[in-house]
């Protein structure tokens, strides 16, 4: 029962942008949570894991066209579609699980990086399967169980309802023996090896699923802008959606969330009132390292305590 | 016979422009372990810099001098202030050093506005050389000349002064170094700022060959980063071997293997990574 | 905890709503897609530029009505584009949008557009596709098809400039791609043989090596550079002495005004074709120029005069119209009748495709009055898209790209 509430007003929270007058807004709170999904996969990398990838969005990316090119190239069903792409992407994660995990620290980001310019370099130079850097696009959004997403409203529903699936079961496993496993062999691997963890197995499975994830978000990206092009598998990409984790507080739940909703609000919404909106996002994340180093919603609840401990006194 | 004589020199220019680059990268990462994702922004800044002092009318080497000591300058300020407090925070550092990139890219665009501009070579550089019955230009063979005058000034100053004998102890053992004495702090700034500087210095060599745009700082970034990993993290033989084998490797490879220019940097890394993950040239642990 | 953040959260947003349509007559409300950051900056201002100067021309009014734009910042991302288009139509309900810059992200919010029935008008965008095989009824450009304005070019190259053997370099990319082949078709379609295509990626650092593999005996080379890269490429082709041997041909943006402005002796002599030049010698191009130079401080080039060559069709339209713009079909009509009789670019009217018939000049980069600039050497008038190519057989084929028209006569 105590747990219920807090939930119930997550959720309350989560379906309130349906309530705004303007479309526009219910899209941003669409894309907010998107790329919350994607934040939370490479959290559980970077975070749980402590490997600092600037590569994941090899992932997204892979399953953005691969949703895409299989309907409107291919002639695949959406579900099929949706469904090759979530699985290939991720055995492509198993695969380059493989070749990163061979190395630790700035080797391992270094392997992450390479591979995502590899691909980025392929989705550029194959035109014939990737429409180059002119990308695809003619892809209308699927309507499962006959629901259609074309609408902002219906298409949230969904992103939300993903959302939760996807936070409800990376926060199981963060909570899980897998979990503590993971935490432990980022901060003490040699010890963790001493007791009896086979630290390597822990780190692939942690990549593999952070893929898998990645590729959830990839498709729900697929299906928003209806359009896809290499840029989505840039560094720049990869670079974003690593300083949302750690600005949001890399190695908790909400992190990624709030990670995500700076970004995506800057980018987006701030933009419209401030020209030099990238400088001005440099300064949050300056601003955010010198005031909050663990992340916004470590700094926040920290805060919070704090002023109740000050309160209390 | 021609070609492989051209591309061999114009592998050897690029491995040149690439020391320049990471070399400063290299040593702040090897002694302070310190990814700092600003260094192309300082190469950058650099040549803006520089570009600056040369359309003020001063001459080409002043504006070298100029952009390296700007960014020493920058680059000693920002490690005191910010970076000091964040040893061992690799998360943080990685925020604060891309979100300073950031504020210099922008900042620049405000500065200089976006149009692409050239830096002018120094009047007794210009022109080309006459080589086996072909050309090359004669800046680019004083790009190779520098950089190998810059390593062998390096090697002196870590192999040969005190403070390079402080700085290759901090590399080998950190703890160590400290329990004998050694002013860490102060020593960390003074890389920091040696790095810098070298970033500094680099763009504006660099400058007549690559121009300054904005977005030369992400395209440099990831280069430092190849050389870095390549190269094996506070070796200076590393760096030098590993920007002259870039170099050569991106020539040639997108030369005889155009269709995979895209990717000929990365596949050899990766298998380079997979192979040896602490780097070809790195010495033995 | 949550409620309360619930409530501000509402607030917030609510109160960031947007401004409501305003009582009395609305101005024309005009989305204006531009990048104001990274490489694309400076095509971005000098948009702004054009834009900005026209409307300050006509007082900031246009067939009798207030305009008021919107400007934007797409960050040069396809999935960015797309938001601001969104909240352009959603949050700020504009009523045309003149933008975006690159094709990439004119493609990315195509099919936005056509569901949301906004008309656009493009300054700057030139991807083949757009008004061929993939046409989209909301769309109108005012500027040429990538392959338009190479097409008269190889023709000229191969029978006024008798060029037999060429090799051509270009970014590796499909503006790149488009213009080249547009180039390379007709040159062969006269007598010439392409003997070299050479691709470089778009962000390399450095052509030395590529410059290097130019097969020295070839009459001249096409290269075809965008951005800050036609600045990088010509001054090193200089570098490496090959400046008076091997002629360089340009496409538009190799020596756009934008770059040319900083270059040097390198430049002189490069041969180009465009639809513009500021060099273009009518009474409305040089009071054009005297504008720019006066407000800017620099010749207009490719951006800058295709954003107001936009800004321009949105007065025509708007006065065919009568300045309602709320009829959007009308609207769209009226802009997709455009008809320039003379103007800064002499004649331009549009086609069935919402691609303009426009003038391509010829122009050869000379130094005068002590700054470089286009000097126009040839005009051809009237040309479409489609060159002299019957449209359904144009059509017909695959769009051009890196392998087509498929090089024949390359040599190793």
């Amino acid at each position: 029962m105590r747990r219920a509430l807090p939930a119930a007003a997550a959720i309350a929270l989560l379906l309130s942008p349906l309530l705004l007058p303007s479309e526009f807004y219910v899209n941003i709170a669409a894309q907010v949570l998107i790329a919350a999904i994607f934040a939370l996969s490479l959290n559980l990398l970077v975070g749980y894991g402590g490997l600092i990838s600037l590569g994941h969005a090899a992932y997204l990316g892979t399953a953005a066209y691969l949703t895409i090119g299989l309907v409107t190239r291919a002639g695949f069903g959406q579900l099929p579609a949706a469904l090759c792409a979530v699985g290939l992407a991720t055995a492509m994660a198993a695969v380059f699980g493989l070749l990163a995990l061979r190395a630790t620290g700035l080797g391992f980001l270094m392997i992450t990086l390479a591979l995502g310019q590899i691909l980025w370099g392929l989705a550029y130079r194959w035109v014939a399967l990737t429409g180059g850097d002119n990308g695809l696009s003619g892809f209308t959004r699927p309507a499962p169980l006959g629901l259609a997403l074309t609408s902002p409203r219906a298409f949230y529903l969904f992103v939300v309802a993903v959302f939760a699936c996807a936070f409800v079961l990376l926060a199981l496993l963060a909570r899980s023996p897998f979990g503590a496993g993971l935490r432990g062999v980022r901060d003490q691997p040699r010890r963790m090896q001493a007791l009896g963890w086979n630290t390597w197995l822990i780190r692939y499975a942690a990549f593999v699923i952070a893929g898998f994830w990645g590729a959830v978000a990839g498709v729900l990206f697929a299906y928003y802008n209806q359009f896809i092009s290499p840029h989505v598998l840039g560094l720049t990409s990869s670079a974003e959606v690593l300083l949302m984790v750690i600005a949001g507080g890399a190695g908790t739940l909400l992190g990624p969330l709030a990670g995500a909703a700076v970004v995506v609000l800057l980018k987006n919404v701030a933009s419209a009132y401030v020209t030099r909106w990238v400088m001005l996002l440099g300064i949050v994340f300056v601003a955010i390292v010198v005031f909050m180093p663990e992340g916004l919603v470590p700094g926040l609840s920290r805060l919070r305590r704090r002023r109740r401990a000050a309160g209390a006194a | 016979m021609r070609f492989w004589l051209v591309q061999s020199l114009n592998g050897l220019a690029l491995g040149g422009l690439l020391f320049l680059l990471s070399s400063g990268f290299s040593l702040i990462f090897g002694l302070m372990r310190v990814a700092n994702l600003t260094h192309g922004a300082y190469f950058m800044l650099g040549a803006y810099v520089g570009l600056s002092v040369l359309n003020a009318g001063y001459g080409f080497w002043v504006a070298v001098a100029a952009g390296a000591a700007a960014i020493a300058l920058l680059g000693g300020v920002l490690e005191r202030v910010l970076l000091r407090k964040l040893s061992g925070r690799t998360l943080s550092q990685v925020l604060v050093t891309l979100g300073i990139a950031f504020i210099i890219s922008d900042a620049s665009l405000l500065v200089w506005s976006g149009d692409p501009m050239p830096l002018p070579m120094p009047p007794s550089l210009t022109g080309a050389v006459a080589i086996f019955g072909g050309y090359f230009p004669r800046y680019r063979l004083a790009v190779v000349g520098i950089s190998l005058l810059v390593a062998v000034l390096l090697w002196l100053l870590l192999e040969r002064t005190r403070v390079g004998a402080m700085i290759r102890a901090g590399v080998d053992d950190m703890e160590m170094a400290r329990a004998l004495g050694i002013p860490v702090p102060r020593l960390f700034t003074a890389v920091f700022c040696l790095g810098a500087a070298l970033a500094g210095m680099g763009g504006v060599l660099g400058g007549p060959i690559l121009s300054v745009y904005p977005g030369l700082d992400m395209d440099m970034l990831p280069l430092a980063l190849i050389v870095l990993i390549l190269g094996g993290a506070g070796s200076l033989p590393g760096a030098l071997l590993g920007s002259f084998f870039i170099g050569f490797l991106y020539t040639f490879g997108q030369a005889l293997l155009p269709d995979l220019a895209y990717v000929i940097l990365f596949l050899p890394m990766v298998a380079a990574i997979a192979l040896r993950p602490k780097g070809l040239f790195a010495r033995a642990a | 905890m949550p409620m309360r953040a619930a409530l501000i959260l509402l607030a917030a947003l609510a109160l960031a709503s947007g401004p409501g349509s305003a009582a009395g007559k609305d101005p024309v409300r005009v989305g204006f897609l531009t990048v104001n950051s990274g490489a694309l900056a400076a095509g971005g201002r000098q948009m702004h530029e054009g834009l900005t100067l026209y409307l300050k021309q006509h007082g900031n009014k246009l067939a009798g009505r207030d305009i008021e734009v919107i400007t934007l910042d797409t960050a040069g991302q396809p999935a960015t584009t797309r938001t601001r288009t969104q909240e352009a139509v959603e949050r700020y309900n504009v009523h045309v949008i003149i933008g975006p810059l690159a094709a990439f992200e004119a493609l990315a919010i195509n099919d936005y557009v056509r569901q949301a029935k906004v008309p656009v008008i493009s300054p700057s965008a030139a991807a083949e596709d757009l008004t061929q095989r993939n046409p989209n009824p909301w769309f109108v450009r005012a500027v040429g098809s990538s392959a338009q304005f190479n097409q008269p070019f190889g023709e000229y190259a191969a029978k006024t400039l008798k060029y037999k053997r060429i090799a051509t370099i270009g970014d590796d990319f499909a503006f790149g791609h488009e213009t080249t082949a547009g180039f390379q078709r007709t040159f062969e379609d006269n007598g010439g043989k392409v003997v070299q295509k050479l691709w470089s990626p778009l962000n390399v650092a450095d052509y030395g090596s590529y410059i290097a593999q130019i097969k020295p005996d070839v009459d001249a080379v096409y290269a075809s550079f965008a951005g800050a890269n036609g600045l990088r490429f010509l001054r090193q082709y200089a570098e490496y002495g090959l400046k008076g041997k091997v002629p360089v041909l340009g496409n538009m943006t190799t020596v756009d005004e934008g770059i040319l402005k900083n270059m040097g002796d390198e430049a002189v002599g490069v041969v180009s074709s465009g639809w513009y030049s500021a060099a273009i010698d009518n009474p409305d191009n040089r009071k054009f120029v005297e504008a720019v130079r006066a407000a800017y401080g620099a010749d207009p080039g490719y951006y800058t005069a295709g954003a107001y060559t936009a800004a321009m069709f949105l007065d025509l339209a708007l006065q065919k119209v009568k300045g309602k713009v709320e009829d959007k079909e009308a609207f769209m009509k009226a802009l997709r009748s455009v008809h320039v009789e003379n103007g800064f670019r002499g004649p331009i009217r549009i086609d069935e495709y919402g691609n303009p018939v426009l003038n391509v000049y010829i122009r050869k980069v000379e130094r005068k009055d002590g700054r470089l600039q286009n000097t126009v050497i040839q005009t051809v008038p009237d040309v479409s898209q489609f060159w002299k190519y019957q449209p359904k057989e144009f059509l017909a084929q695959p769009v051009y790209s890196r392998d087509f028209p498929p090089a024949k006569h390359l040599e190793p």
